[in-house]
């Protein structure tokens, strides 16, 4: 079996190749509901209803999509320089802990300061924990995979720690939980009785903007070169380890944003649940979207419908929720196969 | 007691050896992995499948030994799975790997929960009970240590061997480490090199699995979520800190285990005044710590995460 | 009859063919790998097999080995077919490559490199004492020391095409197939070579040597075939044949390179005072080396790849800084090294490895074309870039610079060698350049290209330029060259002007030694 690189890429099998992807990963894993005794079609249906049937299912959904949002646009930033930075949920984690502390009232900030400071508190307290693995892999070559994912443990020990002690919510009834953000600090909803907020606009905007920088300016030019190659990007003169930083810098700080859009958006408060997994989701959105900012929007969406609904499924015909886990995962696997069409032709005999 | 004494004591050491042999298996398994040219960030996840798979055999019936092969066949699978897609297609050996520890993660969770839909705890299982090696564990202090331990610690032992003979002294071994170093001079031998990697991933992947099936059929006796807990990740750094070198794997896993039996016990004797989650995090900080010191000195496979496209020169 | 079992014999046995290639036919999607190809090698001769880049030897190779299959016609050794598309039914018919790429792993030993593969792969150990004695006897019986427990690493690159020649020995081969073995080394490593491969002869072993330099060809084959655009356009007897004819046969039309001119050198552009450079270990990879460059001329620097031109050409890049020494130019020493700094300065650089360095890959034409100037003024503003612009420098260079195989938006890889180089030469010469340094330029390229390549160098050093030429083909250099340099483990000589040189001394210097003052 021969690959051979093809010479024109198709906008068609560009699109199509998400589709194909996620009708394939729907396809193997109804095995799996079947195994559970329920009627495929009758799952995947509620699945549907479950997730966009309904305004209030579409409002959960879009709530549910604002995180992932974030962090697939964290994972294409920072993947698209080969960077691989699986520690989104522990930079989102960094944000939320900056929101907790700078908008709970322990702190005096002026109510109409409090939103643009949470925002870049926020932004920095993500990108300031990837900061330590990137200078590490400048430096030193470790590779940072293994650092930004053992990372995200400690971040989480972190959290445990500070929720138990100092950031505990005196009001809580002995929970482990932070205390409430101000009103102040709140990100408003979108619409009266939904769980939809601004978060989800801040979240669409950032998309845009980053989609802007990297096709109109000299740093996307120099962050898709140095992605695409390291030695010739540094040839030519680009200052490829700050290149790298600051790609990191922003990849930490969008996941940094999330934490700040479930804290003030969503939850209202930091609690040690606060993410199931939104960083590592966010991986399987980035790649869905090929990387590309604009395509994130989309497959946030596609991703949340997948989860929401799944609970819709489980209540109703008793298929464990893991099973949205499942599809998400399959579907990158299968996502992979689909941009290697893109890319490739596959030929069978040599 | 002082933080001192800690090591001193037997228990110490039999914690230390325990809690070493998932970390033994692990490493084991990534090592040759990477030494056949791959990468195989499915580890985390192969591990909680072993753990669920080789458990849930148990807990319907099948008897130990069973269930430890039953997750090693689970886990080439997987393994079979992670080559077909990196090696045969050449797809990212990092994406592809994150995505199988998503799946197989995601996997364990479902078929648990679809077999055991209303459990408030775990039930348990019969797991392995230490078997004293006659005479051996009768030595005062390593004795105990190393020889009165779970069969599947023995087994750990023996495959450091092994694998370390293989690699080394046999052809396959051979083949194995040039497909690492420089897959064309085995192509040019008319050796497989698909095969050769495919091969090695499924037998590390079988070997992973095992170490996941260790934690619960004989660490302890039941399945949680979260169980592996980052274990597959520090086994990664462990292989970087032992130069892929099966001997230096032993010795790295036993090292951080001793310290992880460490911490522990300090937690008890220091009390309160630092909280516990310090002392957890420490693990992994050390792993961190451990691949800043090691990375710059040594030899990695040459062929590690490189695709091997056929013809390509 | 000759077979993989019995020893090597002395008189010409039955069958006069040892290899017999009739009509292989190998198409890849619409391109013609190989068209109706017959050739045929007899006992104890050397053909040579020439022909430009993409002219088909590689894939006549690969199916000979069994890499690929063909699509049509046979392949017999000693009158046997061999069965298709099996490397080791190849290796068993005696078969042996010497790869111009060495398939070596760096990290294992030579001995474990010599026998991977020879040993049934379930066998419980590796027979390693045999196997060492077995390599010695074949060392000094073709003259090819090594020692069998050396890492490759550490070895020469002479060296390692000595394991790569035990490798074939090892496996009995009887048809021993070098591919380009002479690129790397010395003339004096070349005489060893020929040497080498003449003992091999006496053996009863068949050559084939895959070749571009002509030269060379001539005086080591008994017979030359020509391969062009995937068919055989010319057999001949050496004793028929010229460097012209065989030239003429690779091309496809009568051809003539580019002379050079001399003209009076100017300023001094490029200074190199005692530059040292050391290794990350502390060794010495550039020794106080000292030489300077001036305007319209050509410096040519000849030497082995390894014994520092690497570091001398990332110094000049701006990718390392000297460790002691002064590099100064236009007659101001130079504070900061990096390629940014180098480019402002007006010095253009061709890389040697322009796949890896010279472009990315996966952009497009205009973003590799604007790779070294973007920041400029024209080409962006307050961070912002000027797409129209851009694209109008684009087409600049693909017109002046008649780079070819362009489509809108494609990646750049799918260039082929020539028109990448090209792409390269155009980005460099259209910043007006001061200083170029231009490191194997045309490696690697068909006699087309590489023709163009020496014209606009030799266009640029006419209007001004200076230009260091590092490479390791010594006809290219004395063509292109007004003087040349000869680097040596790290130490630069001078051999003299180009006129006046021999190869010979050349050779001689190249290897370290004094040359000869006749």
């Amino acid at each position: 079996m021969r690959l051979e690189p093809r010479s024109e890429v198709s906008p068609v099998r560009f699109i199509l190749a998400p589709v194909a992807a996620v009708i394939a990963s729907l396809l193997l894993c109804s095995g799996l509901i079947l195994w559970s005794g329920a009627s495929v079609f009758e799952a995947y249906w509620m699945m549907l209803t479950g997730s966009i049937g309904s305004s209030f299912a579409l409002a959960e959904t879009l709530s549910r999509a604002t995180p992932l949002i974030f962090t697939g646009l964290a994972a294409a930033v920072a993947f698209r320089a080969r960077f691989w930075n699986i520690g989104a949920e522990g930079q989102l984690y960094a944000g939320s802990l900056m929101v907790t502390f700078l908008g709970t009232g322990e702190i005096n900030i002026h109510e109409g300061l409090l939103p643009p400071i949470l925002f870049m508190g926020s932004f920095a307290a993500g990108s300031l924990w990837l900061f330590l693995p990137s200078l590490i892999k400048i430096r030193f070559q470790v590779d940072e995979v293994v650092t930004t994912l053992l990372l995200n443990f400690v971040m989480l020990l972190l959290v445990s720690l500070l929720l138990e002690g100092p950031l505990k919510d005196p009001m809580g009834l002995g929970w482990p939980q932070a205390a409430p953000v101000l009103e102040s600090a709140e990100l408003p909803r979108l619409v009266q009785g939904l769980r939809v907020h601004a978060g989800l606009i801040i979240a669409v905007i950032l998309a845009l903007l980053i989609w802007q920088l990297q096709i109109r300016t000299t740093l996307g030019f120099e962050m898709r070169a140095v992605g695409l190659s390291r030695n010739a990007s540094q040839f030519a003169g680009m200052r490829v380890g700050n290149i790298l930083l600051i790609t990191a810098l922003i990849s930490g700080g969008l996941a940094g944003l999330a934490g700040y859009s479930e804290v003030a958006g969503l939850k209202g408060n930091l609690t040690l649940d606060l993410s199931p997994g939104f960083g590592y989701t966010g991986i399987v959105v980035a790649m869905l979207a090929q990387l590309h900012p604009l395509g994130v929007i989309g497959s946030a969406f596609f991703v949340a419908c997948i989860f929401v609904g799944a609970d819709a499924m489980s209540r109703s015909v008793g298929v464990p929720n893991y099973i949205a886990d499942v599809v998400v995962a399959t579907s990158l696997l299968c996502m992979l196969v689909s941009m290697l069409q893109v890319k490739y032709r596959i030929r069978w005999k040599s | 007691m002082d933080w001192f004494e800690i090591l001193w004591t037997t228990s110490f050491w039999v914690a230390a050896v325990r809690i070493a042999t998932p970390l033994i298996f692990g490493t084991l398994g990534e090592l040759v992995c990477e030494r056949a040219g791959v990468l195989n960030l499915g580890i985390e996840g192969i591990m909680t499948l072993g753990a669920m798979t080789g458990w849930m055999s148990v807990y319907m019936g099948a008897d130990l030994w069973t269930g430890v092969i039953l997750a090693a066949m689970v886990g080439s699978l997987l393994g079979a799975l992670h080559s077909m897609l990196t090696v045969s297609l050449g797809l990212s050996q990092h994406v592809t790997g994150i995505g199988i520890t998503l799946l197989a993660s995601s996997l364990s969770y479902y078929i648990y929960r679809l077999v055991l839909p209303e459990v408030t705890s775990p039930p348990r299982i019969e797991a392995f009970t230490n078997y004293p090696i006659p005479l051996l564990s009768e030595i005062p202090w390593i004795g105990e240590a190393l020889f009165n331990q779970s069969p599947l610690t023995y087994l750990a032992f023996i495959l450091v061997i092994v694998v370390g003979l293989v690699l080394y002294r046999t052809p396959l071994g051979l083949a194995v480490r040039t497909t690492g170093e420089n897959p064309s001079a085995v192509e040019a031998q008319g050796m497989n090199v698909i095969g050769i990697r495919t091969g090695a991933v499924m037998f590390g992947s079988a070997l992973m699995a095992i170490a996941g099936a260790f934690l619960t059929m004989s660490a302890f006796n039941a399945f949680f979520f979260n169980m592996v807990n980052g274990r597959g990740w520090i086994c990664i750094a462990l292989v970087v800190f032992a130069s892929w070198h099966p001997g230096k794997a032993l010795f790295g896993a036993l090292l951080f285990a001793a310290f992880d039996a460490y911490q522990m016990r300090l937690q008890q004797v220091i009390g309160s005044a630092i909280p516990y989650q310090v002392f957890l995090m420490l693990p992994y900080l050390l792993s961190i710590v451990a691949l800043i010191l090691i990375s710059r000195r040594v030899a990695i496979p040459q062929a590690l995460m490189i695709p091997y496209r056929k013809g390509e020169r | 009859m000759p077979g993989p079992h019995l020893p090597f014999l002395k008189f010409p046995p039955v069958v006069p063919e040892v290899l017999s290639l009739k009509n292989i036919h190998k198409q890849f999607g619409n391109l013609h790998a190989n068209h109706d190809i017959s050739l045929s090698l007899k006992r104890g001769e050397v053909l040579a097999l020439l022909g430009e880049n993409g002219a088909g030897k590689t894939t006549l190779m690969n199916i000979l080995f069994g890499h690929y299959v063909a699509d049509s016609g046979e392949i017999e050794v000693s009158g046997k077919i061999l069965p298709k598309g099996s490397p080791k039914a190849s290796i068993d018919a005696g078969l042996g490559m010497v790869h111009q790429h060495f398939t070596l792993a760096d990290n294992l030993s030579v001995l474990d490199n010599i026998i991977l593969g020879t040993q049934p792969l379930w066998n419980f150990r590796l027979q390693r004492r045999e196997a060492s004695d077995r390599i010695l006897d074949l060392g000094s019986r073709f003259g090819l020391d090594v020692d069998p427990n050396a890492r490759i690493a550490e070895l020469s690159v002479g060296e390692r095409q000595r394991v790569e020649i035990l490798k074939a020995l090892y496996r009995k081969a009887r048809i021993l197939i070098l591919d380009e073995p002479t690129a790397v080394l010395t003339p004096q490593e070349s005489r060893t070579l020929f040497k080498t491969l003449r003992q091999l002869l006496e053996e009863g072993l068949s050559i084939i040597f895959i070749s571009h330099k002509l030269a060379e060809v001539l005086e080591v084959s008994d017979r030359i075939a020509v391969l062009r655009d995937g068919k055989l356009v010319m057999e001949v007897e050496v004793s028929k044949a010229s460097e012209n004819m065989l030239a003429e046969a690779m091309v496809g039309r009568s051809f003539k390179m580019p002379i050079r001119k001399e003209v009076p050198a100017g300023e001094s552009l490029l200074d190199f005072d005692k530059v040292s450079v050391l290794s990350p270990h502390r060794l010495p990879v550039l020794e106080q080396v000292s030489f300077s460059v001036h305007a319209r001329e050509v410096v040519g620097l000849a030497g082995i790849s390894g014994n520092g031109q690497r570091v001398l050409a990332d110094l000049i890049s701006g990718l390392q800084s000297p460790t002691s020494g002064q590099v100064s130019l236009y007659g101001q020493p130079l504070k900061r090294f990096h390629p940014r700094e180098m480019l402002r300065q007006g010095v253009g650089r061709i890389p040697e490895d322009r796949h890896g360095f010279g472009v990315v890959g996966d952009l497009n034409l205009a973003e590799n074309v604007i790779s070294e100037v973007y920041k400029n003024p024209d080409y962006s503003k307050m961070g912002f870039l000027n797409l129209k612009n851009r694209q109008q420098f684009a087409d600049k260079v693909v017109q002046e610079f008649d780079v070819r195989g362009v489509k809108n938006h494609a990646p750049v890889r799918l260039l082929s060698g020539g028109n990448m180089q090209k792409l390269i030469l155009g980005r460099v010469l259209l910043q007006n350049p001061k200083l170029i340094l231009a490191h194997q330029p045309a490696r690697g390229l068909d006699i087309g290209a590489a023709s163009f390549v020496y014209e606009r160098l030799l266009e640029a050093k006419m209007q001004g330029c200076g230009i260091l030429l590092i490479s390791e083909d010594l006809e290219e250099l004395l063509r292109l060259s007004d003087r040349v340099l000869v680097i040596h483990r790290g130490k630069i000589k001078e051999a003299g002007k180009a006129g006046s040189l021999s190869t010979t001394n050349l050779g001689l210097l190249m290897a370290g030694r004094q040359a000869d003052a006749s």
